[in-house]
Formats: structure tokens, sequence, C-alpha cells
């Protein structure tokens, strides 16, 4: 708890950090009708897919900060032998990466599918596929930053260890848009993405704190 | 007769028995490929709906084949070397990687030369063909970033955890891939159901898969000899074995 708040804290003070991601994901989903063209019926047909992947990269390329300044500082060592168990405190930071970063992209993706001519139906659906595929891609996340700290050119081969283990999220979260778009249910994608984000809950933590200790000896 | 496997978990005596086991496996796969390609070109009947074009599964099947059992070996090793912390073991899942990421690329390009004429496009985004190409993704980042950590143990364990959350993670990825979307023709073999394809075109794709499988052993002993002697520059053995094999030279050189 105190992991998270003190997280939070620091990244309140240093606000910039927040708005890069954020202004990140508006900037790669409002590139797309530039180069396709403006025509609604174009956009809305792909708007599942650009809004999902472009929110899929804004995660990714803030993940390198979510223990890079602890182990800079040697923070992360002292978690290392704190008497709380390491995949507890993990789990407080990857909440905290993702109140930061997750959560302002969630709140701003009705914003933008409303520019790609969504419907109000496929807007909800959005935002609860967002709600609750962007934590398992914080949870995934953060085992490739973990295996990649401290590591030669870590921020691009953070996107080759992590992306392709994206894709079912990315799957079950665009499919979840794309069939309320067509008027079927979402249910069953929504489902199969609250599926993987609580495997990622369970796994991801130990996953995680098991990197870390590999990657800080 | 108890065999004391441990005994070969060291480097030092694991060496000669891959270079002892290397030509075994080379010679085996170089026969099993011979009489693979001649029962599938030469006697295997020409498919009635495919024509010739078809015989291009004898070596796309078992290369698909190859690509996931190597990854799924390669991921044993790597949990072995994690919970053992033996160094061969995570030499062994190094030496894989690469002969796994062969196969996978040869399973797409294979499958793209047949998807030609068959489909009528080189590539479409189909279950098993982006599956594929994801386990590409999955053995290009093991060995990415295998290589970028310098200190070896570090990037042994580092890629052991990498290769056990790609396990984890392959049959989901594979159903929701799957469920995305499917226009591959089904499984032709299945176990238990009889093979819907002559014996003679079963009999050859055995073969190649068998010469394949060969191939990777051969191949694996062959890089893990390099690793070892990479990683244990220092130590007596090598220092002992270099000495060796550069008297040998110079005997052979006065002679």
């Amino acid at each position: 708890m105190i992991v998270l708040k003190r997280d939070l804290l620091l990244a309140f003070r240093r606000r910039s950090d927040v708005a890069t991601t954020l202004f990140f994901f508006l900037i790669v989903s409002s590139l797309f009708p530039l180069g396709i063209g403006p025509e609604a019926a174009v956009l809305s047909s792909i708007a599942p897919g650009v809004l999902w992947v472009a929110a899929l990269l804004a995660g990714m390329i803030s993940l390198s900060r979510l223990f890079a300044a602890d182990f800079a500082d040697g923070s992360l060592e002292q978690m290392l032998i704190a008497p709380q168990p390491l995949a507890l405190l993990v789990l407080a930071k990857i909440s905290a990466h993702w109140i930061v970063c997750g959560l302002p992209v969630v709140l701003l993706a009705p914003l933008i599918g409303l520019q790609y001519a969504l419907p109000n139906d496929a807007l909800v659906v959005l935002v609860f596929s967002l709600l609750l595929g962007t934590p398992a891609l914080s949870l995934i996340g953060a085992i490739g930053a973990a295996l990649t700290l401290g590591v030669r050119g870590s921020g691009l081969l953070v996107a080759l260890l992590v992306l392709p283990l994206y894709i079912p999220v990315l799957i079950f979260g665009a499919g979840a848009v794309a069939a309320s778009q067509h008027g079927m249910s979402a249910q069953a994608h929504l489902s199969l993405l609250a599926a993987c984000a609580l495997l990622s809950l369970v796994l991801a933590p130990l996953a995680t704190a098991a990197a870390l200790r590999i990657s800080v000896e | 007769m108890k065999i004391n496997w441990f005994k070969y978990s060291s480097p030092q005596v694991f060496y000669p028995l891959a270079g002892k086991l290397i030509p075994w496996f080379a010679w085996l796969a170089a026969i099993l490929a011979l009489v693979g390609l001649y029962v599938s070109f030469m006697l295997a009947p020409t498919d009635f709906q495919q024509g010739e074009a078809y015989r291009i599964i004898f070596v796309h099947v078992p290369a698909a084949w190859m690509s996931m059992v190597i990854y799924i070996v390669m991921a044993a090793w790597a949990a072995l070397g994690l919970a053992l912390n033996a160094r061969l073991s995570a030499m062994m899942a190094q030496a894989l990687a690469p002969t796994g990421a062969i196969f996978t690329l040869l399973a797409l390009v294979t499958g793209s030369l047949w998807g030609k004429p068959m489909w009528g496009a080189w590539w479409v985004w189909d279950a098993r063909l982006t599956s594929e190409l994801i386990l590409l993704f999955l053995y290009l980042g093991f060995i990415a970033l295998q290589s970028s950590i310098d200190d070896p143990r570090r990037a042994d364990r580092a890629g052991a955890l990498l290769a056990l959350v790609g396990v984890v993670n392959v049959p989901i990825i594979y159903f929701s891939v799957k469920w995305w979307n499917t226009l591959h023709q089904g499984s032709s073999i299945n176990m238990g159901a009889a093979p819907k394809m002559a014996a003679t075109m079963l009999l050859g794709m055995l073969l190649m898969a068998l010469a394949f499988w060969m191939y990777t052993v051969a191949v694996a002993l062959m890089r893990v000899r390099c690793i070892m002697l990479e990683r244990e520059r220092n130590t007596d053995w090598v220092k002992e074995l270099s000495l060796k094999t550069l008297s040998s030279q110079s005997i052979a050189g006065a002679k």
C-alpha cells in the first residue's frame, strides 16, 4: 500500500511523464485518419483495432519507467530484501503504473472514439474492454520490463519481448468493440479478456519478482 | 546398469561425448532425408486435387512440427537449468533457439510457396500462419534477450524465464488467434482417426520429420560444443584441450 502511495506521489510530482504517455496515445491515434482519409465509414471500421493498438503501444513505451528509477537509486534492492513478499510489492508498483499510464488512456479513449465516428454502444464497450485489458497489459509488460532492466537497448528489446505476449489481449479487446459495432453481443470477448486479466494478475507478479531477482544481483 | 546422468551435466564430460554423438546423428539425418526425399518425390502418388504442388508439404509439415517441438524442448531445458542451476541445461536451451527459429522461418516460407498456387495468395491471415509467425517472434525475442545480456549466467536465467512465460502463453495465443480467424484447411493427420492421406505420403512425411529431428540434435550438439568452449575458455580442461589440438596440428604439420 505504501509502495503504491509512494509511486503515485512520485508520478504526481513529475507530471510530464504521465502526459507523455497520454499524448503519445493521442498522436498515434490521430495519425491514422491523416494517413487513411477522413471517410467516416472507413474510420469507424478500423477504429477498434487502431485504438487498441495505440493503447497497447502507449502502455509499452512507458514500461521502461516502471523499475528503472528505483533500480538507479537503489530502492529496488531494498524492496528485494524487504520482509514483505516481493510479488506483492511488485503488484503495488504495477498498480501505480497502471493508474498513471493506463487509466488516463482508458478515460481519453471514448473521446478519440468519437473522432472515429464510433456509435455510442461501441464507445461503452471500448471503455469496458480497455478497463479490463490495460491492467493485463501492465502486468504482462512488467515481466518484460524486469527482464530487460539495465540491459543495452532495453527500450527496443522490451517491444520484441512483450508485443507477442500482448496479442491475445489485443484480439479479444478489439474483437469486443468490433462485435458490438456489428450488433452482436460483446460478452464473450469481454469474458475472455477478463480471463486474460485474471490469469496475468495471478502469474505476472510472481514471474516479475523472479525476473527482478535475476536482473538485480 | 545404472547410469549417473549428472555425470554428463558437466561440460567437461559432455564435450567429448557430444563430439562422438554428432557424426551418428548427422549421418542418420542425411540418410533419413535421402530416403524421405525419395519416398516423397518418387513413390508418393500425385494428389488428385492439388497436383504436384502438394509435395512441398513433405518439407513444410515436418518443419512446422519441429518448430513447435523445439520450443517446448528449449523451454524444458531452460526450466531444468533454472531449477537445478545447471550450466549445461541453459547452454542446450541457447543452442536450440537458432535451429527452432530457422525451422519456423522454413515453415512460413514453404507455407507461402504452397499457398500461392493453392489459395492464390502468398499470405493469408489465418490462425495457423499467424500463430507460426508469433512463434517466430517468440524465438527472436529469446535470442535477442540472451545476446544483449553480457553476463552469461544472467542471460541464461533471464532467457529461461522468458521461455517459460512463452510456453504458458503459446496455447493462449494459439486459441486466441484460432478464434480470431480460421480459413486453413482442417488438419490432415489426426491421432485416433485414420489418416486421410495415402500411406506412402504419410511415410515420406514421417521420414522427413525424423530426418529434421536428427538434424536438430546434431546441430544443437555442435552449437553447444562451441558455447561450452566459449564460456569455459578460462578453465583447465579447455586449456588442455586447446594445447592437445595445437600439438597434434603441429605434429601433422611437421610430417
